[in-house]
């Protein structure tokens, strides 16, 4: 049995390290409730917007466009929103896995876009071709920062160089369900049974202002953009979620272990006590 | 409510709902001049360019300005879809009319590598947000 000192030491190391999960549980808490705020509030716009363009797409039928159709190209660019920091449950594994894990994709057709320090280090170790790495977006997402992105990315389907955009992040559901979702954002997904339907309700063709393709030409960055910049806002507030989660029950193990390390030292101390009246009885008894 | 003279209008920008609600006229600037739209109008989509918007409700009119973005216009809707658009009393005056000053000085300064698109963008912004606190 271990010595009393052994356990006081082991039990009081651990109660420092429930009070720190503790506190980082009360501050996720706090952010997650900011990040949920903002999220919801823009999540209006990447919906509208969603919606808006798979209705545009649908009424004006199929017209060639170059954000349309897939590229020549086999090579496919993937932008990964992680986490700046770990300690957060499954949170970064799970998007990370949806890539590396992925059925028909091989590791030499991905150009990686890295939101977030973890994503770019499971990356880099594991020999993907890590294109760009921005780590600051994912602490306070910019709208501005999403545009550049976007800019650049499109620069390069445009030119041919990537011929699919995906973006791979966390839906925020609820606290406690948040999602690893993979979406394409390039050439867009037009084929859908509620836009069927939408179609048949209003026959009317859609104009546009200036013509389709202008028009398109404009429109489908700003899609991009506010899909990105929505996918950021909702994986903040999954991140949060899941690190209070995370440590919610990391606070909880830690009180386990603390009531069974209590029982054990009482029970070392009671046996100390009982030995040393055994002996002192002994004595007594030597000594009559 | 919705009644043949109105239409629902609905203003969201990436941060929050701007505007909702059932309106007889808007009118704002497209890359195609600056439109009015009433109810029943044919289904378009057009593309926002810097300008004010003005939004005539049963009470009256009202103000704002519209900085990027589009609209998608039906017969009984309009979205706009707007990356930056400010009410009056979110515009601070100073920095507009400064900023004015910066983009017509870099038109006119004729410097070898200006970016004139930028520069008349800039300037339009500006004077959307001055004509709006007019």
């Amino acid at each position: 049995m271990a010595s009393m000192r052994d356990i006081k030491r082991r039990k009081s190391s651990i109660q420092g390290t429930q009070q720190i999960t503790k506190a980082m549980k009360l501050v996720s808490t706090v952010k997650l409730q900011r990040a949920r705020a903002s999220a919801e509030r823009s999540k209006g716009y990447f919906t509208c917007m969603y919606d808006t363009v798979n209705s545009i797409l649908q009424r004006v039928g199929h017209i060639d466009h170059k954000y349309l159709t897939s590229g020549a190209s086999a090579r496919k660019a993937v932008i990964v929103i992680t986490a700046n920091r770990g300690l957060a449950g499954g949170y970064n594994s799970n998007v990370i896995k949806l890539v590396t894990r992925h059925p028909q994709w091989r590791k030499e057709q991905l150009d990686i876009y890295c939101l977030g320090t973890k994503g770019r280090d499971a990356f880099v170790r594991n020999g993907y071709n890590v294109k760009e790495c921005d780590t600051e977006i994912v602490e306070s997402p910019l709208y501005k920062d999403a545009a550049a992105l976007c800019g650049r990315l499109l620069e390069s389907f445009a030119e041919g160089e990537i011929g699919e955009i995906w973006l791979a992040y966390t839906a925020f559901k609820n606290t406690v369900s948040h999602i690893p979702t993979l979406l394409r954002l390039l050439p867009v997904e037009t084929t859908g049974e509620e836009g069927a339907g939408a179609v048949q309700e209003s026959s009317a063709v859609m104009n546009f202002e200036p013509e389709d393709s202008e028009a398109l030409d404009m429109l489908i960055p700003k899609y991009v953009t506010s899909l990105i910049y929505g996918a950021l806002r909702e994986s903040a507030a999954s991140e949060n979620g899941a690190r209070m989660q995370a440590m919610d029950s990391a606070t909880s193990n830690a009180e386990e272990i603390i009531s069974d390390l209590t029982l054990k030292y009482n029970r070392a101390r009671q046996g100390s006590i009982t030995q040393e009246l055994t002996e002192i009885i002994a004595g007594a008894e030597a000594l009559g | 409510m919705a009644d043949k003279n109105s239409f629902l209008l609905r203003i969201i920008t990436p941060d929050r709902v701007f505007y909702e609600k059932q309106v007889n006229m808007v009118e704002f600037n497209t890359t195609e001049g600056e439109i009015g739209i009433l109810p029943g109008h044919i289904p378009m989509t057009v593309i926002v360019k810097p300008g004010i918007l003005i939004i005539s409700e049963q009470e009256g009119d009202k103000k704002a300005a519209l900085h990027s973005g589009f609209a998608e216009i039906l017969p009984e809707s309009v979205t706009i879809l707007a990356e930056v658009i400010e009410w009056p009393g979110e515009i601070d005056g100073e920095r507009a009319k400064s900023a004015r000053e910066r983009a017509e000085k870099r038109i006119s300064g004729k410097a070898p590598n200006t970016d004139i698109a930028k520069a008349e963008t800039a300037l339009q912004r500006a004077m959307a947000r001055i004509e709006v606190l007019k």
